[in-house]
């Protein structure tokens, strides 16, 4: 999953201006959500046992974040910025290759 | 539109029209039931979202998580605002105001968005016969304003408008049949799916958008936060919801009906149940109530597949 | 060459929209606003008029239509009048704050209970706060006129507004009347082709209608109503336009015989034709009374009204609306705040009258009249006066 190419950050909260808004308050910068961390919500993390993996795809269909992309080797790993540690890819995964681990602090 | 593989292992596409970084709940089954539609559906696409969770973790001003035309207005006008958004594409092709460009309109809307207040602007949506496909994820709650029933909300289920208490068991009438309602409408695709068959669910996606007039599906979307689960178990429960025949997955072309996963054995409702806090208070004779009537239903469903003849997919 | 009809209101009107190429019409009937729908429908079936015509199930579907159509970019139009304009209302905030610029017509009509078919403005007052540009035309040549300027006002890259073009029910949408109606190629010629700036469109995607926190929704509301006001300007520019092509003239404000005028009284919509009559007769007894034609609804044209009272001494209101428990009538309520801070300003005397589509005659407006120049000089123990409401 390629993250989406963001022509400029999101204005932070309280910045913006009422001139500077598009008309009728639209978006105009597709997925610009992608520059939103999730990531930190979650208290446990998916690690991904690489030796175990049959690159099914279950986990990346199965994610609700969609952020669990395709590596070069074509094994499958969670982006770490958005996800929310729900544990779905360690329960589906049928080799048992996810485990969920408690994030420290 | 992308065309999707539908046998096979793999990744049937790479399209993500529905990125992260919305503000959906940790393990939403709604927010994979969009994420899958859209990937089935593509980039020549309009959505048209109806007020509730999804318009509202994908939409958070500044941000979007759509990288596709999104519209979102009101609560119950989804059927509505996408018959004027086919219309007036229709009327500007045919006066060669912009190019044909075949773009699929998309409603989606959530149950309390179109199995009550959003029903009358679906049928009429449906009777007038629009080009377009209309998506109910059914988390079975108003979830987005606090888990308060609607008319889908299953027989049992406490929700916060209909407690399980002294006086009550929760919901006391059964799940409005929406799918029925659609074929009862003569159209010309009706459906059910679920994330936990997510191949089945871009199949019918994929068939729905290319079939001509109106079309509907029925996605059922596990919700944690309102059907106090396990996170994790998302994708177990909407399994298991099918496969007990809460939840089973069928399709119906002109009004043939065509079970998608054959079923010889049900699983014990019970088992579903479990999982969930919803209907933690549920009796065993309640229960039963339930198991009898689940069950019937299902044979129902059947015979009515048995009529066209078709055969349906073996349990995988 | 441009024909002159006698023409049913309500059929001119549709024509207009005919006239002005509308892509998609909305329709949902209610009295009296059918024969508009009913005559757009026949368009389309002949081909004359080439729009999608969606017969939606309710007027809240219809005007949902319409905002879904106008996102697209197609040029949109609906009509309704009464309960369906309240039925639609929640989606007219949206229209406007989703700045897409359809056009509808609304015949004016009473609002239940009890039912009544008959005109008033009470459906118009109900819809003040919308964000909507609101025209008053009181006759069916300013109805067409109107409609044409409806769409060249609110597709305005400038603007980008929907227009509410009000007539009354019955005693205008049903009325045969002289129109003239203009050459096809001369509304082309006047009218551009809608370019709608953001349209939803694959090519470039965009989100409408994203949820507002706390944080911006004073922006995007002081954003709406810095656009509806400079939208006064463009209206201007177009009614000029329009005069100038077609040689019909229009403005926020029309006064009728008020040159130097102690005394004015101020109608809107089509009592206002027979206020103008009952002016013309007090005129020619001697009498100091002129009439004001308040045109322009929305934005409210605080300068031109302004102008048009400075010199008059007692301003009597007709309002054909009652808001329950307040100030009385919604017109004569914006008109005293709007000369609240003026340092020399008229007497302004309200009068509730035409209720229900309760008519007023000529000689109901010279009483009114003699009625409101007698309270400005005695004073009244009430807020506003009811106009011939029998004990």
């Amino acid at each position: 999953m390629a993250k989406t190419k963001v022509k400029s950050k999101a204005r932070a909260e309280g910045e913006l201006g009422w001139k500077e808004l598009e008309i009728g308050c639209f978006i105009t910068e597709p997925g610009n959500s992608s520059q939103f961390k999730t990531g930190d919500w979650r208290s446990r993390r998916p690690v991904l046992d690489l030796s175990k993996c049959n690159k099914c795809t279950l986990c990346y269909y199965y994610c609700p974040e969609g952020c669990i992309a395709k590596t070069p080797e074509g094994y499958f790993q969670a982006d770490l910025f958005y996800c929310k540690g729900c544990g779905i890819c360690a329960t589906e995964c049928p080799k048992d290759a996810i485990t969920m681990v408690e994030e420290e602090k | 539109m992308e065309t999707t593989a539908v046998h096979g292992p793999g990744i049937i596409t790479e399209e993500e029209p529905f990125v992260p970084g919305h503000r959906a709940c940790s393990g939403c089954g709604e927010a994979l039931a969009v994420r899958l539609a859209a990937k089935a559906i593509g980039n020549n696409a309009i959505i048209v979202n109806a007020t509730g969770c999804m318009e509202v973790v994908a939409s958070p001003f500044p941000y979007t998580s759509w990288r596709i035309p999104w519209i979102h207005t009101l609560f119950e006008n989804t059927a509505a605002v996408a018959s004027g958004i086919e219309a007036g594409l229709k009327a500007m092709e045919k006066k060669g105001l912009c190019s044909e460009r075949n773009i699929k309109v998309v409603g989606m809307a959530g149950d309390g968005g179109t199995s009550d207040i959003g029903l009358q602007a679906l049928s009429g949506a449906m009777e007038r016969g629009h080009d377009f496909l209309y998506i109910c994820l059914d988390n079975e709650a108003y979830m987005n304003t606090g888990i308060q029933r609607s008319s889908a909300t299953p027989y049992g289920a406490s929700t916060t408008t209909s407690p399980a208490g002294k006086e009550s068991l929760g919901q006391m009438t059964w799940k409005k049949n929406l799918p029925a309602i659609a074929v009862a409408h003569d159209i010309p695709y009706v459906a059910t799916a679920c994330p936990s068959y997510h191949r089945d669910l871009m199949k019918k996606v994929t068939k729905a958008l290319e079939t001509p007039g109106p079309a509907y599906i029925h996605i059922l979307s596990v919700c944690p936060t309102g059907w106090r689960c396990a996170t994790d178990d998302t994708i177990k429960i909407g399994r298991l919801a099918v496969r007990t025949g809460v939840f089973p997955l069928y399709e119906v072309e002109n009004g043939q009906y065509k079970i998608s996963l054959n079923l010889p054995r049900l699983l014990p409702v019970k088992e579903y149940f479990s999982l969930q806090g919803r209907f933690r208070h549920l009796t065993d004779d309640t229960i039963n109530m339930i198991q009898e009537r689940v069950s019937r239903e299902y044979s129902k469903l059947v015979e009515m597949a048995s009529k066209s003849g078709e055969k349906a997919t073996p349990e995988e | 060459m441009a024909k002159r009809v006698g023409l049913e209101v309500s059929i001119a009107l549709a024509d207009a929209v005919k006239l002005a190429n509308a892509d998609v019409v909305a329709a949902y009937p209610i009295t009296p606003q059918t024969h508009i729908v009913e005559h757009l429908a026949e368009l389309v079936a002949n081909g004359e008029l080439k729009a999608s015509y969606i017969p939606v199930e309710s007027e809240h579907s219809a005007m949902s239509a319409c905002l879904g159509a106008s996102a697209v970019g197609a040029r949109t139009f609906t009509a309704t009048a009464s309960q369906g304009l309240e039925l639609m209302h929640e989606v007219l905030y949206v229209a406007s704050a989703l700045r897409l610029p359809i056009v509808m017509a609304v015949a004016n009509r009473a609002l239940s209970a009890p039912i009544s078919i008959w005109s008033d403005h009470s459906d118009v007052m109900a819809v003040r706060d919308t964000g909507w540009i609101q025209i008053f035309v009181e006759n069916g040549q300013e109805a067409v006129d109107n409609v044409i300027c409806g769409f060249h006002i609110g597709e305005d890259i400038r603007v980008l507004l929907p227009v509410m073009i009000h007539l009354d029910g019955f005693s205008l949408t049903h009325v045969i009347e002289p129109v003239i109606l203009p050459e096809q190629s001369e509304v082309d010629r006047f009218l551009p082709l809608f370019k709608y700036p953001l349209p939803l469109d694959p090519g470039k995607p965009v989100t409408m209608g994203a949820f507002g926190p706390p944080f911006i929704y004073t922006e995007v509301k002081w954003a709406q109503e810095v656009n509806l006001e400079a939208a006064k300007e463009v209206i201007l520019e177009c009614w000029q336009k329009f005069g100038k092509t077609f040689g019909r003239h229009y403005s926020p404000v029309e006064s009728y015989h008020s040159e130097g005028a102690k005394v004015l009284l101020m109608t809107m919509g089509s009592l206002s034709e027979t206020a103008m009559v009952a002016v013309d007769k007090m005129r020619g007894e001697g009498k100091d009374v002129g009439l004001l034609k308040l045109r322009l609804w929305r934005p409210f044209p605080f300068a031109e009204f302004r102008q048009a009272v400075k010199d008059a001494e007692v301003l009597i209101v007709l309002d054909r609306a009652l808001s329950f428990g307040g100030p009385g009538g919604p017109v004569c309520s914006e008109v005293k705040a709007a000369l609240y801070h003026e340092a020399k300003k008229p007497k302004v005397i309200g009068f509730i009258g035409g209720l229900g589509g309760r008519d007023i005659s000529m000689s109901g407006f010279e009483e009114m009249v003699n009625q409101g120049i007698e309270i400005a000089q005695t004073g009244s123990e009430r807020e506003f006066e009811i106009f011939g409401v029998r004990e």
